[in-house]
């Protein structure tokens, strides 16, 4: 089956009805994107399908066909990534790659509760979240400067 | 140049926010199989007969019969009480009692093991349960002396639920045959544990090696189940001859594994007109679930922490930790205190209410300060800051006056005032004897310790200490992946003890390596002289007294101290509760990162957050019936307050540049100070989480 | 994961012709958005192992305003609908119940026929679309229909749908009055709702409950109350008649009960 992986356009063998969370770290070697719950509810899966946030765990992989799918390894926000880092936004790590997916759907101009709201799919139980907002605007002021 | 006490870049950072660090579930080995535990259905009886009803070809199956002639079919802890694997006697629902391996998953999961019971009654409330897997008590002063100077008598009950972890990454480990033994790969707190319970099941002569993956993620809940699900993986990798790879569903994760301990606490307490506390009868409560595990030491430092940051002149505490037919609770960073610091707390805000005076004006009147003395009878020293806190935390949200400005709106304020001792208990530090070593590599030097980055910052912290006093750049200090054949055993990483006890030892190390390197960089020495490594055993402090059988004296080598306000908003008509605010102000000793610490009290008061409002576990005929993240809520961003974080620093002599421990005392106030601001909006409740529902009982729905 | 992932198979077609061709053929479960599939499959409450993947059918997606219909392809996402301005200037309701569907991983993937379809008592759509006397329009291959939304439930999990027929919009007349709306969740998002509650302020008010019953619920008696000058309190007494709410994982019958009235109250005073 043919789609576009982080830019590339790629043939996968994997049954249709595996999860595309699952053809992405086992077919396609790409752990960067983690299962935290396999119902859809902590986000740290989430991925670009088509441009928009999904989480992979709930995806058939029959519907990822032509799809172009964007993973953490893809993703290219690299000010976003460093403050993720510096801004100490990572503790644990685990739910990290799922919020640099979504965080690297905002806009420039995003206000806090703009933030809050778009993060809400994305469950982190180490940071109270509040690193992880100072991550995302420090990167957003850094690259608009 | 300085390093401790800036905020350098995380060690593990960058491979974390770009997916390259390597978790547990990331890993696979060439001709890995998958293993699955087959649990029990049913909370209390004996299993009759196991049926495998599947085709067994390719399957390697193990049960109680696998365990090795010199081993033992026990989880080595404090007590050698449960089972890797069910012998007869079910105690708990989820109990593993068959263990499967296969290299297809869905063939793993879909064979069907039928066991058939026979069912005994099971007990599931504490007070009723007639076992106890542990009782102590703490008797200062004398009582009723205490109750005949009270003007005032007040009483009360509380109560707290389960509390699910919800670590991101679920458990999980690799076990590899190596060397006629086994090396387990996994996601683990405490890799030296793990090595002492697989010595139990394998013999003490089996070769053992156990190396943390990238952790995501434990608050406790990794520091003694990964030893049952590596003994798991162990008995099937070494029957199959392969690998095996053990990782729970967020599911069974849930049903299976520990949880914090629900508590009764009960407490009357005598008070003076003025508001001087005179005597204190604490009774705590603990739901210990089926097997002792870590019950007794989580009842200890629940009871120690019982009586608040208080004087107090006339205390006992009596606990005890009942055995009810649930899978064990276990540790979850607070380790006891968050249930009885809830209670005080809560507590203490109705003795201010029945003295028609504020909830300042209490505490004020009776924190503890530098020479008086704790339940225990510790004397505490220059470095008790329970007023600091307070009066910051009161000045800094304008408490007085904001409580006046907001009665009678949706709108309430509570504060809670708390301590957390650093590191184990009494002479707990002493028994175990952690090491930690320093190696001189051909750019710096390594850091080789067991204690685990499970977030919080270890490897980050560690170095920082490190560099810091060797006086070389924060960039030129690695920190060795924790293997157990090649570093030594720093303790469990738990306790609030991994930087305040390990990163001393170290800062010790690191002062004898410098004499030794004299005027030469570490790089320089090491061309010239070749590698060396030095090791050190930490070395309590002199004065501390502690008696396990009086539960006297020392408890804590110091403590740390924190006082949280928090706002809610209250919806009369649903009973929902919001949390707009939260200010922590929290004295540490010494921030040696002040964002990782401030990440640190973030992320607990979140969790204590949830504790208050939106975790609840349901437990239905003693299995947790609400086993989802669907269903078990932990707070979102819109769930979790503003915060606003302040660091007090007030050096403990014996901690690396001050520091003490920070990471459990966050959890330690949230809950209380909800309640507390509940009660300000006139909602009586006694009882966490505040579900609506339970407001709206409190309140009276109208 | 109970179900053996490697066995299910998908038909994904690209008209709505060809779907329900193949619908006729063979009863397959519509799938769009897939977001309670692996849940249902893995708690052994979707047993089924061949889908019918309508995500390509362009037929199915868009939202139009038709005479006095806003229009909603029943493959539209919650994001679109959240989106849309004819949603917004129709229905701000239906956009409100959107945007506190899930977080935005589910709100992009998650449609309106979906949540209409999965028949949950709790689907948070589902009380805008009976205040709004919503008529949903059913095809198969051989006809089409048009069922009112406040008929299509039977009974828990229960439809008029056929085996054979796909939804394929929804179509909500415009309404005149003030339109309210609010889900009582587990959490601040990404809940699942203890109680969900539409209504409209008109002449003759429309009020409508979810999880509170088997299917969501349309309350007649108690907007025939309110409309015949009853007092609130009274109107309160007519709702608890109405609604059937259990004890369950997320909330009380107790507490669904006193919330009901609480908000049929607060809505009445808005």
């Amino acid at each position: 089956m043919r789609l576009t992986l982080n830019g590339a356009v790629t043939d996968v063998e994997a049954a249709p009805g595996r999860r595309l969370l699952d053809v992405l770290r086992e077919e396609c070697g790409l752990t960067g994107t983690k299962e935290g719950c396999g119902e859809g509810e902590c986000g740290a899966c989430t991925v670009l399908m088509n441009g928009q946030l999904v989480v992979s765990c709930l995806v058939p992989f029959a519907q990822a066909e032509g799809a172009e799918i964007r993973t953490i390894e893809g993703v290219g926000d690299h000010a976003l990534q460093q403050h993720f880092m510096s801004e100490a936004g990572a503790q644990c790590g685990i739910c990290t790659p799922g919020m640099v997916m979504t965080a690297s759907t905002l806009s420039r101009d995003a206000t806090l509760e703009d933030i809050r709201i778009a993060l809400a799919g994305n469950l982190c139980r180490c940071t109270g979240y509040e690193a992880i907002y100072r991550a995302i605007q420090r990167a957003r002021a850094a690259t608009s400067a | 140049m300085s390093v401790v006490g800036t905020s350098v870049a995380r060690k593990d950072g960058i491979g974390k926010a770009t997916g390259a660090a390597k978790y547990a579930d990331d890993l696979s080995i060439p001709g890995m199989l998958f293993g699955r535990t087959v649990r029990s259905t049913i909370p209390c009886g004996r299993v009759k007969r196991i049926r495998y009803d599947f085709d067994t070809t390719g399957f390697t199956i193990v049960d109680r019969r696998d365990i090795p002639l010199d081993g033992r079919n026990v989880v080595a802890l404090i007590e050698d009480d449960q089972p890797f694997l069910v012998e007869r006697d079910v105690r708990h629902v989820a109990e593993p009692i068959v263990l499967l391996a296969h290299a297809d998953r869905e063939k793993l999961l879909a064979a069907d093991v039928i066991i058939e019971y026979e069912v005994e009654p099971p007990v599931f409330d504490p007070e009723a349960s007639t076992e106890s897997l542990k009782t102590l008590t703490i008797d200062k002063g004398h009582l009723d002396a205490g109750f005949a100077q009270a003007d005032v008598i007040v009483e009360g009950t509380y109560r707290t639920g389960h509390q699910e972890h919800v670590y991101i990454e679920p458990n999980g480990v690799i076990a590899v045959p190596e060397d006629g033994g086994i090396a387990i790969f996994g996601s683990i707190q405490c890799p030296f544990y793990v090595v002492k319970a697989l010595k139990s099941l394998l013999g003490p002569k089996a070769h053992v090696r156990v190396v943390q993956t990238e952790t995501g993620g434990g608050f406790g809940g990794k520091e003694e189940y990964p030893s049952m699900i590596a003994g798991h993986a162990t008995l099937l990798a070494l029957k199959a001859g392969l690998p095996v790879k053990i990782v729970y569903d967020r599911t069974e994760d849930m049903i299976a594994t520990t949880k914090r301990h629900p508590s009764i606490v009960r407490h009357r307490t005598g008070v003076k007109r003025d508001g001087t506390l005179v005597a204190m009868d604490v009774e705590v409560i603990l739901d210990g679930g089926a097997y002792i595990t870590l019950s007794p030491v989580v009842l200890s430092r629940g009871c120690i922490h019982a009586a608040g940051p208080y004087r107090c002149d006339n205390v006992r505490i009596r606990g005890r930790a009942m055995l009810t037919n649930t899978p064990p609770n276990g540790a979850f960073r607070g380790f006891g205190a968050p249930q009885t610091i809830f209670a005080i707390e809560a507590h203490m805000d109705r003795i201010a209410e029945a003295l028609g005076v504020d909830p300042v004006t209490i505490r004020e009147r009776n924190a503890l300060v530098p020479g008086d003395t704790t339940a225990t009878g510790q004397r505490l020293t220059a470095d008790c800051s329970a007023l600091p806190v307070l009066r910051e935390a009161v000045e800094r949200t304008d408490f007085r006056r904001k409580r006046e400005a907001l009665r009678g709106t949706n709108r309430g304020i509570g504060l809670s005032l708390f301590y957390h001792g650093s590191g184990f208990t009494g002479s707990g530090e002493l028994r175990l004897a952690s090491k930690a070593a320093l190696e001189l590599t051909d750019h710096g030097v390594r850091i080789l310790v067991s204690s685990t980055e499970i977030g919080q910052g270890t490897r980050t912290m560690h170095a920082q200490i490190v560099a810091e006093t060797l006086g070389i750049p924060y960039e030129d200090v690695d920190v060795a992946q924790p293997d157990t054949t090649l570093v030594p055993d720093s303790g469990p990483t738990v306790a609030s003890r991994t930087c305040m006890v390990v990163g001393r030892i170290l800062q010790r190390c690191a002062e004898d390596l410098k004499r030794r390197l004299g005027d030469l960089t570490p790089a320089e020495y090491y061309r010239a002289h070749g590698p060396f490594t030095i090791v050190r055993e930490h070395e309590p402090p002199g004065w501390i007294q502690w008696d396990d059988e009086t539960y006297t004296g020392d408890a804590y080598a110091t403590y740390a101290w924190g006082c949280d306000v928090v706002e809610v908003e209250l919806d009369a008509d649903t009973c929902e509760v919001r949390p707009l605010h939260l200010t922590a102000v929290q004295e540490v000793g010494k921030a040696i990162h002040p964002a990782l610490a401030r990440g640190q009290i973030e992320g607990g008061s979140a969790q204590g957050i949830g504790y208050a409002i939106v975790e609840h576990v349901a437990m239905r005929d003693g299995v947790m019936a609400n086993a989802s993240l669907t269903n078990y809520t932990i707070p979102t961003t819109l769930d979790t307050p503003a915060m606003d974080i302040v660091l007090l620093e007030n050096p403990y002599e014996d901690g690396p540049f001050g520091a003490k421990g920070l990471g459990e005392l966050p959890m330690d106030g949230p809950a209380p100070a909800v309640i507390n601001a509940l009660r300000h909006l006139g909602v009586d409740l006694s009882e966490i989480p505040a579900t609506p529902e339970r407001v709206m009982s409190a309140c009276g729905s109208r | 994961m109970k179900s053996a992932l490697s066995q299910l198979s998908f038909a994904r077609p690209r008209t709505l012709e060809e779907a329900l061709t193949l619908l006729r053929d063979e009863p397959l479960v519509p799938i769009a958005g897939a977001t309670d599939l692996y849940v249902g499959l893995n708690f052994g409450t979707l047993k089924a192992q061949r889908f019918l993947d309508i995500t390509r059918l362009e037929e199915l997606r868009g939202i139009s305003v038709t005479g006095d219909r806003l229009v909603i392809g029943a493959g539209t996402t919650y994001t679109t609908i959240m989106h849309s301005a004819s949603v917004r200037a129709h229905w701000p309701i239906l956009a409100d119940a959107a945007s506190q569907v899930g977080g935005v991983q589910i709100q992009n993937r998650g449609t309106l026929g979906g949540n209409v379809a999965n028949a949950s008592p709790a689907g948070d759509t589902l009380p805008v679309l009976a205040v709004a006397d919503a008529i949903l329009q059913l095809r198969s291959a051989q006809s089409q229909r048009a069922v009112p939304f406040n008929s299509f439930y039977t009974g828990y999990r229960q439809t008029v749908l056929r085996p054979d027929e796909l939804i394929v919009s929804i179509e909500l007349p415009m309404v005149e009055g003030k339109q309210w709306f609010r889900k009582v969740g587990t959490r601040a998002a990404q809940a699942i709702s203890k109680l969900v509650m539409a209504a409209v302020r008109t002449e003759a008010p429309r009020i409508a409950l979810g999880s509170v019953a088997p299917t969501p619920l349309r309350l007649r008696r108690t907007e025939a109350a309110l409309a015949g000058g009853s007092s609130i309190e009274d109107a309160i007494g007519v709702l608890q008649t109405e609604i059937t709410p259990i004890d369950d994982l997320r909330s009380s019958e107790a507490y669904r009960r006193a919330v009901a009235g609480n908000l049929l109250r607060r809505f009445w005073a808005s």
